[in-house]
């Protein structure tokens, strides 16, 4: 006997799934993570936000699988893709690269970051957009002198790049040094904000 | 506790799936609901969940349950005429002759037959889902043709 049963049309599930997400991010829904990928001048970034915040921003450098299923070991494995939970993060990272925004305005979920990090990141975001600090004076204000390295790997491992402005920690001579995203990414980021033009 | 894998990765896979067979158990008009009632339901369990072994399995028995349940509240629906609308282009249009049937048959021969023919299912995967034993899946799958072959001649 011949069965053939019928389809479910693509765009009506899309619709489906696209409601699911909705409600599976509201305030007491079952999701605890949201991420969306978009393109930006420096590549695509795929950033994630849970009820908190924005928890995790990425370059197109790292395997979006391997970020995932971090978040899932670290945060939780109730992860969607949901596009509308990413509006306002999108919106204030098209108008910081369009040069219309200098300060990000974001909530932000710091469970990722481990303690040192936190006291690292925090002296990072004091940094005023244009400006630059070395890492031995981040290590001094994060209350390790004389730390520059431990210094450099807690910024290396950012969890939040771009908008946790890790680019503007640069060796004591002014050289760029190293960044978690490659050093052309921290170039353009640090020539945007002087108002130079660079190409990436 | 297993590694589970971000649900996202769950929903790329086997959604399209668990939402053509809801609309083969329960019909198209009721089977958005009886989806986003399954989908709520797995992710609510899903980080709780201590066998990551098979997924697509586990998926489908709680969308096989929510069915069910609805089902029983609800009593059946008939297949609805928007169906070609709805079905993809290339597809091959549906049998409504033989869809009205299978809306007819009992509870697990439909949901055995609809897991056999629109998830290509093992009957050790279906017996899984519907909850009974495997002799027991392929015997409800062996009915309900029987009784479909009866009814369209």
């Amino acid at each position: 006997m011949d069965i053939t049963f019928t389809n479910v049309d693509h765009a009506h599930h899309a619709t489906q799934l696209a409601r699911f997400g909705e409600r599976a991010f509201e305030e007491n829904g079952p999701a605890q993570l949201a991420y969306h990928t978009f393109p930006s001048p420096i590549g695509a970034l795929l950033a994630a936000v849970t009820r908190q915040g924005l928890v995790r921003i990425c370059f197109e450098s790292e395997d979006p699988e391997d970020v995932l299923s971090h978040l899932s070991a670290r945060v939780s494995p109730a992860i969607i893709e949901l596009p509308s939970a990413l509006v306002g993060v999108r919106r204030q990272l098209d108008a910081y690269f369009a040069g219309s925004l200098r300060c990000f305005d974001l909530p932000l979920d710091r469970r990722l970051f481990s303690p040192f990090q936190t006291k690292v990141l925090a002296a990072t975001s004091a940094i005023p957009p244009g400006e630059v600090k070395s890492y031995g004076q981040i290590a001094a204000l994060a209350g390790r002198p004389g730390g520059a390295q431990a210094t450099g790997q807690a910024l290396g491992a950012n969890p939040i790049p771009v908008v946790v402005p890790c680019h503007r920690v640069v060796a004591a001579d002014g050289s760029l040094r190293g960044y978690g995203g490659g050093l052309e990414r921290k170039q353009f980021l640090l020539d945007l904000e002087r108002g130079e033009q660079s190409l990436f | 506790m297993p590694t589970l894998p971000p649900f996202q990765q769950l929903l790329d896979a086997h959604a399209l799936e668990v939402h053509r067979f809801l609309r083969g158990l329960v019909g198209p008009d009721s089977a958005d609901d009886c989806l986003q009632d399954a989908l709520l339901s797995a992710l609510r369990a899903y980080p709780r969940l201590r066998n990551a072994d098979n997924l697509r399995a586990w998926l489908f028995t709680i969308a096989h349950r929510k069915g069910i349940d609805h089902l029983r509240r609800n009593g059946r629906e008939r297949p609805a005429a928007d169906m070609p609308e709805r079905a993809i282009s290339n597809a091959e249009p549906p049998d409504h002759g033989l869809w009205n049937q299978v809306a007819k048959l009992p509870d697990k021969q439909r949901a055995a037959i609809t897991l056999r023919y629109v998830g290509d299912m093992t009957y050790a995967t279906i017996a899984e889902i519907i909850d009974c034993s495997e002799p027991a899946a392929r015997q409800n799958v062996r009915a309900g043709l029987t009784r479909l072959r009866k009814a369209t001649g």
